[in-house]
């Protein structure tokens, strides 16, 4: 019972957090800058429980990894990004996840046309929620959608600045 | 119509429909030139700059000029000018080269309104070519002089003249800045109809020239929303689970060809451009199909599909079914469009790391090359099929083209002060 409300404390706060946070994705990690948030201060060692509570804010934890990179011209989940996704996949279908959703956002570095591209982000963005399907998150969790070229995190044109694009992100529940 | 929900989004999003934003932050360069073009001298209408706001005569020679098909002789070195047919000397005319003279003025028609009057006179029959009178208001001189110029050139050319259509194109400043603006096809009188902090992308004139299709990422996500250009209102056309872009209204305006992703892939589909009822898929292939975009008559899309590996351009019929590839020549080719005539496909490829506006006859594939820019994006066909409009990207600057089809003359209408992107030529609207 306390707990529960615990639970659901945390997950309203953590929601006023992303309310208040009108960074990209990547920066989500809002517990770091808020070691003792006032809400869960009367219960004891709550700091720790809300770091056990609410993975999606500890930055320590695997699921504050949220982007997947590809290599050129590709859209093969690496198997250095396994980890990453499985990680997500298993939150995803915990009983402290299962009512999260996620948005896989993806992107692309080339030129070239608007449209093409934001298929060719799509397709990056598919393969992670593939991904994760084969791993049993249902799909009324996921949603692949693409940004194309037009969001670049990397604005250069040198090869390392490339790569930052060749990216799809993990969103949760619309943040 | 609107769900609350839209209305909120419009709360959101600025819409700045009919504020005029910039009167002239477009200018017209010609590069090049043919030699066999109409050889017409306008002379500048009595009392124009005194009575109208906006230049008339600048208007209408820039019109000709960019079309290619006129050389626009250099009045301002004669004197004791014409304003009237009674008082041109043809044989003067005849000597600087003139084939045709224009002559026009413009008087007080009473309650704050102007008359324009205008003649164009064969200089060698010495015969009214076309002429013809309109009351305005002071303010209304760009309008006056599209129209004055479409007369002209229907008169010298027997083709619709395109000089008072417009053109949509996406206007990018900064990161986090993107207007959706409407201009007169010379990039005069811009408007800005839609404002977001969010990429926007792939505007799309419906047929009668009404309303826009785009895609925008206000929510986050790629959605395909239709406004209304007179009232500015606007819904979700294509709003489903996954990415919703590539909109091209059918030829009736009855449906919007799209790109959806509800089967992990995209691949276009058909919804009703009113609005409600399901989408119906057009393509299966387990690749790409992206671009849509219809032939006139209606029975045809061309669209983009990585089907054979890179990127190339095929055409089905519009009911779907097997599709034809039509691009043979290079591993990237995107952004078909078919001409009003159905005779040229005008699209983009890449060679060599560079994007070029090609042309290719559909009666016997041959291919050229129409821009050798090294950045070029989306071309579209006037509506009378005579020229083509694309972005290019020149020594950093941004730039919008119009360019006749053999590549002979290209008018570069300059974007001041940011990126502009994704144009699209509008349809005739009379």
């Amino acid at each position: 019972m306390n707990w529960k409300q615990l639970l659901i404390g945390t997950a309203a706060a953590s929601l006023l957090a992303a309310c208040s946070s009108t960074k990209p994705p990547e920066a989500a990690a809002p517990a770091a800058s808020q070691p003792a948030a006032t809400s869960v201060a009367p219960v004891s060692s709550g700091e720790q429980n809300q770091t056990a509570l609410d993975p999606l804010h500890d930055p320590n934890s695997p699921l504050a990894q949220r982007s997947v990179y590809f290599d050129f011209d590709s859209s093969v989940v690496k198997d250095e990004y396994k980890s990453l996704v499985g990680a997500h996949a298993d939150f995803l279908k915990s009983s402290n996840g299962n009512s999260h959703k996620i948005t896989i956002q993806g992107n692309t570095d080339a030129r070239g046309s608007r449209e093409y591209n934001l298929a060719l982000g799509q397709r990056r963005a598919e393969s992670v929620k593939k991904s994760m399907e084969v791993l049993g998150v249902p799909d009324k969790q996921l949603e692949a959608v693409s940004f194309g070229k037009e969001k670049p995190k990397a604005t250069g044109t040198s090869d390392a600045d490339y790569a930052q694009n060749r990216r799809a992100d993990i969103v949760y529940d619309g943040q | 119509m609107f769900s609350s929900n839209s209305l909120f989004r419009m709360m959101l999003i600025v819409l700045a429909f009919a504020c005029n934003l910039a009167k002239a932050d477009m200018t017209i360069e010609i590069v090049g030139g043919g030699s066999t073009r109409h050889a017409i001298a306008v002379v500048p209408f009595k009392d124009e700059s005194s009575r109208l706001s906006d230049p008339l005569t600048l208007v209408v020679k820039n019109d000709l000029n960019l079309s290619g098909m006129f050389r626009v002789l250099d009045t301002s070195k004669v004197s004791d000018l014409p304003f009237t047919p009674a008082s041109i000397h043809y044989a003067q005319w005849q000597g600087a080269g003139a084939q045709s003279v224009a002559v026009g003025t413009v008087s007080d028609a009473g309650n704050g309104q102007v008359t324009v009057s205008f003649s164009l006179m064969d200089a060698a029959q010495k015969k009214q070519l076309t002429g013809g009178q309109f009351t305005v208001s002071p303010d209304q001189g760009r309008q006056v002089a599209h129209k004055i110029a479409d007369m002209i050139y229907q008169a010298i050319t027997g083709q619709q003249g395109i000089f008072g259509t417009r053109i949509v194109y996406v206007l990018k400043q900064g990161a986090a800045s993107y207007q959706l603006q409407v201009a007169d096809m010379d990039g005069g009188r811009s408007q800005t109809i839609l404002r977001s902090k969010e990429p926007i992308m792939s505007p799309a004139w419906s047929p009668d020239g009404r309303y826009l299709a785009y895609v925008s990422f206000e929510t986050h996500k790629p959605v395909v929303w239709v406004q209304d250009l007179a009232t500015g209102r606007r819904r979700a056309a294509a709003n489903f689970k996954g990415s919703n872009s590539g909109p091209a209204w059918s030829p009736d305006g009855k449906q919007l060809a799209v790109v959806l992703t509800l089967s992990g892939n995209s691949e276009i589909y058909l919804v009703d451009a009113a609005g409600g009822g399901a989408a119906r898929r057009l393509t299966y292939s387990d690749a790409i199909d992206t671009e849509p975009s219809w032939s006139a008559d209606g029975a045809k899309i061309v669209f983009v599909s990585d089907r054979a590996g890179g990127p190339q351009i095929y055409s089905m019929a519009a009911t779907g079914g097997d599709a034809t590839r039509l691009t043979w020549q290079g591993s990237y080719n995107v952004s078909p469009r078919l001409s009003p005539d159905g005779n040229t496909l005008a699209f983009i490829q890449r060679q060599a790391g560079a994007f070029r506006v090609m042309m290719q006859d559909r009666a016997n594939g041959d291919v050229r090359v129409l821009s050798s820019d090294p950045y070029n994006e989306r071309p579209s066909f006037a509506p009378n099929g005579q020229m083509v409009l694309y972005a290019s990207v020149q020594g950093g600057q941004s730039v919008l083209y119009a360019a006749t089809l053999d590549g002979g003359n290209k008018a570069r209408l300059a974007v001041l002060n940011g990126e502009v992107q994704d144009p699209a030529w509008g349809p005739f609207t009379h």
